[in-house]
């Protein structure tokens, strides 16, 4: 419990900083963000006043920053000067894309690195490891930008048997209830009109961004499982499970993986990171409406009030993740707790 | 130092990956010296009357253009080779930059411990926890496109790589006899910290800096991807790749050479820094 108590209270110093970063780079930007705002030409002297109070950025910067800080506490993370919604508003209907496509992608990763990892730890030294280990090395220094050009190249301009960009087909109208388009193409009102189609177009569309995305955490959770495995297999208890005359499958499935979990875990947690960066690269070849494609396009339209907000809330997701995933880490690994 | 550089490479020799690795930066080290003489064209040179002409040795190719052309008609081959200058400079600026900044402020951090270490390791877990790509392009935001401003953003992001594997080794080595000596001698901190402990924490520096070349590399080309790196004309590989981009159903070629540059060359300097790493933890080395 002092744990858990001691890991929130250690948020409070991370999330003040990273909300004084994106307070600070906005103010950073060269020019006058009222300009920016109305525009060089409409800027005759009672409006711009008028903005500048408006905006609160008459205020000496200190006040500036305590109402920065006491509207981001109140949920008001700023609006989009292109399209007037709320910046949160704008976050939680993308969110879910991303969150899709990192699942799917991360899941992926897992379910092949996992055991790839495991039959190249045990058959070490063999062909099977060395070509795991440098296919994985390759994958690991993969620039995923030209990665998912390569795919589409294949896939879908080659074979034609995979869409070029977006979530779905035009063809389907799906209600948005989760988001999550795995799951709102099964529900009963969609399946009745137009049976398993849409769910099947979901899936198309997934494939290769999933692919693209997943690639280096795939070599990385196959890397790490390996070392895991190898470091672990040296262990006094594995010798001794397998003198006791044990089954060689049944100490590496039950002795030797669950410990060599993990490491493993802590692995998954930290690339969880980079998924949100590959899908800053991924989404934006894909077209795929999610959070990354919103930052790079919030940044090339100078949307200056999506980017901070952006910022600020995809760093403290990912920050809360961490939290999360030391609290796992905590609860996995008794070593921790004396 | 000299033994030490001679041992270390008694050991690289004896890993395959890591020799591929020296090979082909050698290669590409070469290619952009004599990017002058090499190049058949001048990579900026617009050939109107040629305009995505497919590589020399496929049908409808023209043997004075190896690689073929791109949208403007620009020599490939030519734009390739000096975009190896570009990208080499880059990761070298990028791992000057952030080593130096990174091993200042780890080797403060851990000498003087405290408040000060405290201070230090909030920042570096604070930028540690914004996605790499994202702060980078947030920087570049800032601070407008192009590629100086580009280094500077990636490098912002690889300090706290440095700062944490130094600030570890310096906590280690601040206890050791020879520290204690120094200090009865009347050697000044600074002293201490850069002349006495610094050298003893090479071993992971040099493992870092080699990474870090890739992950410098392979950022900047992303964010020239997302055209906020190097603006047109240069010729950077990443922006050649975002320029490319609407014409990969005619043009796959154009598409296909500038990654594989970068996948070459992050490849190699990967291959090196595991190697590199193998050769100088002694720990691993026992159980391989």
């Amino acid at each position: 419990m002092k744990y858990f108590l001691k890991k929130l209270l250690d948020l409070i110093p991370t999330l003040f900083g990273i909300s004084l970063v994106c307070f600070i780079l906005i103010r950073l930007i060269p020019g006058d963000p009222v300009l920016n705002l109305i525009g060089e030409r409409g800027a005759d002297p009672a409006r711009y006043l008028e903005m500048k109070k408006a905006l609160g950025l008459d205020l000496p910067i200190y006040q500036q920053f305590w109402f920065y800080l006491k509207n981001t506490l109140q949920g008001d993370i700023g609006t989009s000067i292109i399209s007037n919604n709320t910046v949160w508003s704008e976050f939680i209907e993308r969110f879910p894309a991303t969150m899709e496509l990192g699942f799917i992608a991360l899941l992926g990763a897992t379910a092949l690195g996992l055991p790839l990892g495991m039959i190249a730890a045990i058959k070490r030294n063999s062909f099977f490891d060395y070509f795991l280990m440098s296919t994985s090395l390759i994958g690991y220094s993969m620039p995923i930008f030209w990665w998912g050009l390569i795919l589409i190249l294949f896939f879908s301009v080659k074979l034609g048997i995979t869409p070029v960009s977006g979530r779905i087909d035009f063809l389907f109208d799906i209600p948005h209830y989760t988001g999550f388009y795995l799951i709102d193409t099964l529900q009963s009102s969609v399946v009745k009109e137009n049976g398993f189609a849409p769910l099947l177009s979901a899936l198309k569309h997934l494939l290769l961004p999933s692919i693209a995305l997943g690639t280096i955490p795939l070599a990385v959770i196959a890397r790490m499982t390996r070392s895991s495995m190898l470091e672990v297999l040296g262990e006094d208890y594995i010798r001794t499970a397998r003198a006791k005359g044990m089954n060689k499958y049944r100490v590496i499935a039950i002795h030797a993986l669950r410990n060599a979990l993990i490491p493993i875990i802590t692995t998954l947690a930290l690339l969880f990171g980079s998924i949100i960066t590959g899908a800053i690269l991924t989404e934006t070849i894909f077209s795929w409406p999610g959070i990354g494609k919103w930052i790079v396009a919030s940044i090339t339209a100078r949307d200056y009030p999506v980017i901070q907000g952006g910022v600020l809330i995809i760093s403290f997701v990912i920050v809360l993740t961490n939290m999360l995933v030391d609290i796992i880490y905590y609860v996995l690994n008794p070593k921790m707790r004396s | 130092m000299k033994l030490f550089i001679s041992e270390l490479f008694y050991e690289l020799k004896k890993n395959k990956g890591s020799m591929i690795g020296i090979v082909i930066i050698l290669f590409f080290i070469f290619v952009a010296f004599f990017a002058w003489p090499l190049a058949p064209h001048d990579p900026t040179f617009i050939y109107s009357e040629f305009l995505r002409l497919p590589p020399s040795f496929t049908p409808g190719g023209n043997a004075q253009f190896f690689f073929g052309t791109d949208d403007l008609g620009r020599d490939l081959l030519s734009r390739l080779i000096y975009g190896s200058q570009v990208s080499l400079s880059v990761g070298f600026a990028v791992v000057i930059l952030s080593l130096i900044t990174g091993t200042f402020l780890g080797v403060l951090a851990g000498y003087y411990g405290g408040s000060l270490d405290k201070i230090i390791m909030r920042i570096t877990d604070l930028i540690m926890s914004l996605p790499s790509i994202l702060f980078a392009i947030v920087i570049v935001a800032v601070l407008g496109p192009g590629i100086s401003n580009a280094i500077v953003a990636v490098s912002i992001v690889a300090v706290p790589n440095f700062v944490r594997i130094i600030r570890a080794q310096v906590m280690v080595e601040k206890n050791k006899q020879y520290v204690l000596a120094a200090r009865l001698f009347g050697a000044s901190n600074f002293r201490i910290m850069f002349k006495e402990i610094l050298p003893n924490c090479m071993a992971p520096l040099i493992v870092q800096a080699t990474l870090g070349f890739s992950d410098g590399i392979l950022n900047c080309a992303a964010l020239g991807f997302l055209g906020l790196g190097a603006q047109a004309p240069m010729s950077e590989w990443g922006t050649m790749l975002s320029d490319a981009r609407s014409y990969i159903e005619s043009s796959p070629w154009m598409v296909t050479l500038p990654g594989l540059c970068i996948l070459v060359v992050v490849l190699s300097f990967n291959l090196l820094g595991d190697g590199l790493r193998d050769a100088l933890d002694p720990r691993l080395k026992k159980q391989n």
